[in-house]
């Protein structure tokens, strides 16, 4: 144990007597493993169950016999075109407004305010966005309950994390770079356009997928707004109901009227799930580990 | 020789901070002038203002007139984008785009509409003595490059433009020796065809490389001259304690 | 391009990218109409002070009752039932990446904490059902294990990333000064921590603490899914709860539109708001007060 400790610890550590050292260990050390094995048990549950379901024949295959049987298809179809949608919306839309603060704004009253809202709005629940986009896209806008207005919905929820990502990206480009393009007669726009995003255009990255990886595993905000109980096409359209992963497994694991005997689709769909958010989590952090390699 | 540059009753204040205090200078064309004087005396601030960086910062607060030529740049029909194109700048630590040696050169050239073949180019690192060094990896990223080679991109960034006045701030502060030694006769070696104003922290460099020079105190010109009689017979005694090291 | 084309495209997007930022005010403007409207509303109906003390929750009965306090009661019972597990655990963890664990170990638990929180909450949710609910009904020898206890294990589980990120945060700037003075006087790594360390980032470790509830308070589909949702004034940890988030996303499924019921749920997401509001305000004041605090 004390080779993976820091050497000061070592050092300094002279506990008055044994039994007190053992607990002062314990506290946090215990802690520590406990936090670890709720992960461990979590993965384990999910992949030790979901794995034997998963086959090809179940990606590929759609939901049949009241979803007690086949595969899971339409969710996965479902999942991937909402979370384009959200990023369609929200990437364009945060991106502009973190340009705007970082590259823009004044540092006055609006600008304060700004930020305080966006502050506000990362921490809003995501069962509110739900609400929000039940009565201004579905209803308000008269979207009705469809991909479209769940689309927007995980747009807006995703929106804070955009800019506060981008924000960051943007403020660690330093100063002098902007003053090289403004220097050869670039004006302000295009020193953004040409310089300023493409230099910080990893950081956005990283931050836009983390972003939708969260986006992909909601389930509150899409409750009312689109998502459906079972479809029996896997064609989608924006401004119909869909399937979605997280919907599936709440659906199959609490809802569904055979909950015992659609739990091993359950399990699948979890780890699919589990296993779809991994990959976007990973490949957000080879994104910055290839961009700190460059930076080198 | 004619007068390129010059500034009259210039004026500039971040705030209720006065920078600079009625600056009356003028730089003639064809020659290297060097702007000399302690840390925060204003000589950066003045050289920013020739290519209207300050445009950026919403509290500076400019009066006076800057003419180059017989244009008004801060006339109401200039825009700062015209002007600094006429009027390159080369800054204190080399700032490379992330892109290519070869799109560094040729962005400005873009952007502005103007022509940007190969030719135009290779000419610019001639000039900037460094297509010797870089000519087989001109699609290299540019912070590949060392420090001295990254300033000398800069400056031929800057010159690709063809800029009647290139400015530099401190060009050599972050280099070692023999760079700077580089970047100083590339400097010298840029004067038959362009207007050079320079800000130096660098006695000896100013003593090398500047035709002119001028003392700022304070937000004030204390003193201008030939270089030769500025610093072998200074008239003012701040000019005197200044360059002999006394204060900076 | 010309160059009065390029000047004007500079222009047209100094003002696109403002009004985005300007947008931003707005959607949380929007939010606000919407509860306000709603719950304006909902309050010609029913006496706010109905609405508030309360004590039934059942608005489909034959005389509705709309008291909101059994389902607020539920969400304080399952969120301080999540931060007496949360809190140490999370102090306890943050502690030892802080000042015992090696880098080599630190950059396996920060990607450990990273991956808890990349977890989608419906999987958390699911996990209650298969794993922690058979657990808890097994060792209290009940007939099921869907109650608040499940829910505040869960939302633990869903509060410790935060927790322990902030907390490790403020725990890592403490500056390494006040511990030598420790050492110096002759105290024990342990000593210097309880009585050094951890106090100095105390606002730190508040700030983790407030956002880890408000994180809590606003979750929805691990309490929707584990706690059983009988919307009973709750009795104890073993009893089955409704909290606000829950009671919103089961019921706006299923009443008809702008009915007083319809109206009710916004008044609840009115009060969650107010809720996570004063939670994460709070946690960003404290944040502020170590700033602060430490750049002096």
């Amino acid at each position: 144990m004390a080779s993976i400790l820091s050497t000061d610890s070592e050092n300094i550590m002279q506990p008055k007597n044994k039994l007190s050292s053992i607990l002062e260990w314990g506290t946090l050390v215990g802690s520590t493993i406990l936090v670890c094995f709720f992960l461990l048990v979590i993965l384990w549950e999910i992949f030790s169950k979901g794995s034997s379901v998963i086959t090809w024949e179940f990606i590929r295959s759609l939901p049949t016999e009241g979803m007690t049987k086949g595969g899971i298809l339409t969710p996965i179809i479902g999942t991937v075109m909402l979370t384009l949608l959200t990023a369609l919306f929200s990437i364009p839309f945060g991106v502009c407004c973190a340009i705007y603060l970082n590259e823009y704004a004044e540092s006055n009253w609006l600008t304060r305010l700004i930020r305080a809202s966006i502050r506000n709005l990362s921490g809003v629940p995501s069962i509110i966005y739900g609400l929000f986009g039940l009565a201004l896209f579905v209803q308000g806008l008269q979207l009705g309950t469809s991909l479209l207005a769940a689309g927007l919905t995980l747009g807006l929820l995703s929106l804070p994390y955009i800019i506060t990502t981008t924000e960051e990206a943007l403020l660690r480009i330093p100063n002098s770079t902007r003053e090289a393009a403004l220097a050869v007669g670039a004006t302000k726009f295009e020193t953004i356009k040409d310089i300023v995003l493409p230099s910080s255009m990893s950081g956005i990255l990283t931050g836009v997928v983390l972003t939708l990886s969260r986006a992909a595993g909601e389930t509150a905000p899409i409750l009312f707004t689109g998502a459906a109980f079972y479809i029996n096409q896997t064609s989608v359209s924006v401004n119909q109901e869909f399937m979605a992963l997280p919907y599936h497994l709440y659906m199959l694991s609490t809802q569904h009227q055979s909950i015992d005997e659609v739990r091993p689709i359950a399990y699948g769909t979890a780890l699919v799930l589990v296993i779809v958010v991994f990959l976007m989590n990973l490949t957000a952090f080879y994104i910055r580990y290839t961009y700190r390699q460059h930076e080198k | 020789m004619k007068n390129k540059l010059s500034a009259e009753n210039l004026r500039i204040s971040f705030g209720t901070k006065d920078v600079l205090k009625d600056i009356n200078v003028s730089f003639r064309e064809h020659e290297i002038t060097a702007l000399i004087g302690p840390s925060g005396c204003g000589k950066s601030t003045l050289l920013r203002s020739f290519n209207r960086m300050h445009d950026l910062s919403a509290d500076a607060k400019i009066t006076g007139t800057i003419k180059l030529d017989d244009t008004d740049i801060y006339g109401n029909d200039m825009h700062a984008t015209e002007i600094r194109k006429r009027i390159g700048m080369v800054f204190q630590k080399a700032n490379p785009f992330a892109k290519s040696i070869y799109e560094n050169i040729t962005y400005g050239l873009k952007i502005n509409n103007l022509p940007h073949s190969k030719d135009i180019v290779e000419k610019a690192l001639r000039e900037a003595f460094l297509w010797e060094e870089v000519k087989d990896d001109l699609k290299m990223p540019a912070t590949r490059l060392s420090g001295g080679q990254q300033q000398r991109l800069c400056i031929a960034r800057a010159v690709a433009l063809r800029p009647e006045v290139i400015l530099m701030d401190e060009p050599c502060s972050a280099l070692d020796p023999v760079s700077t030694l580089k970047i100083e006769e590339l400097i010298s070696s840029l004067k038959d065809r362009y207007t050079i104003v320079i800000v130096t922290h660098n006695m000896q460099q100013a003593q090398r490389i500047a035709d002119k020079t001028i003392f700022m105190y304070l937000g004030e010109v204390k003193e201008e001259g030939p270089t030769t009689s500025l610093f072998e017979d200074p008239k003012h005694e701040l000019t005197s304690n200044y360059i002999n090291g006394q204060f900076g | 391009m010309r160059y009065s084309a390029r000047r004007s495209l500079d222009r047209v997007f100094k003002y696109v990218f403002k009004v985005t930022g300007l947008l931003v005010l707005l959607l949380l403007g929007a939010i606000l109409a919407m509860l306000i409207y709603n719950s304006v509303a909902f309050f010609v109906d029913v006496r706010p002070l109905d609405f508030i003390t309360g004590l039934e929750w059942n608005p489909t009965g034959d005389n509705p009752k709309y008291g909101i306090l059994p389902l607020v009661l539920s969400t304080t019972l399952v969120t301080v039932g999540a931060m007496l597990i949360a809190i140490p655990l999370g102090i306890g963890t943050a502690a030892f990446i802080a000042e015992y664990a090696r880098p080599g170990l630190k950059n396996i638990l920060k990607p450990t904490v990273e991956m808890l929180a990349a977890i989608p909450s419906v999987v958390i949710g699911f996990l209650g059902i298969v794993v922690v609910g058979p657990g808890i009904a097994h060792a209290a020898d009940l007939a099921n294990g869907l109650n608040a206890l499940n829910g505040a294990i869960l939302l633990a589980i869903m509060a410790l990333p935060t927790i322990i990120t902030v907390a490790e945060d403020a725990i890592h700037a403490v500056p390494k000064t006040y511990k030598e003075a420790s050492y110096g006087v002759g105290a024990t790594k342990w000593q210097t921590l309880r009585k050094i360390v951890i106090p100095a980032a105390a606002p730190g470790i508040i700030a983790a603490v407030m956002l880890g509830v408000g994180r809590a308070i606003g979750e929805t589909m691990t309490v929707l899914m584990a706690t059983g949702n009988a919307s009973l004034l709750p009795t104890g940890m073993f009893a089955s709860v409704k909290t606000m988030t829950a009671t919103i996303a089961i019921e706006m499924g299923e009443v008809p539109y702008q009915t007083t019921h319809y109206f009710a749920l916004y008044a609840i997401a009115t009060v969650l708001f107010i809720m996570t509001l004063a939670a994460n305000m709070l946690g960003e004041y404290f944040i502020n007060r170590f700033r602060k605090y430490h750049a002096a």
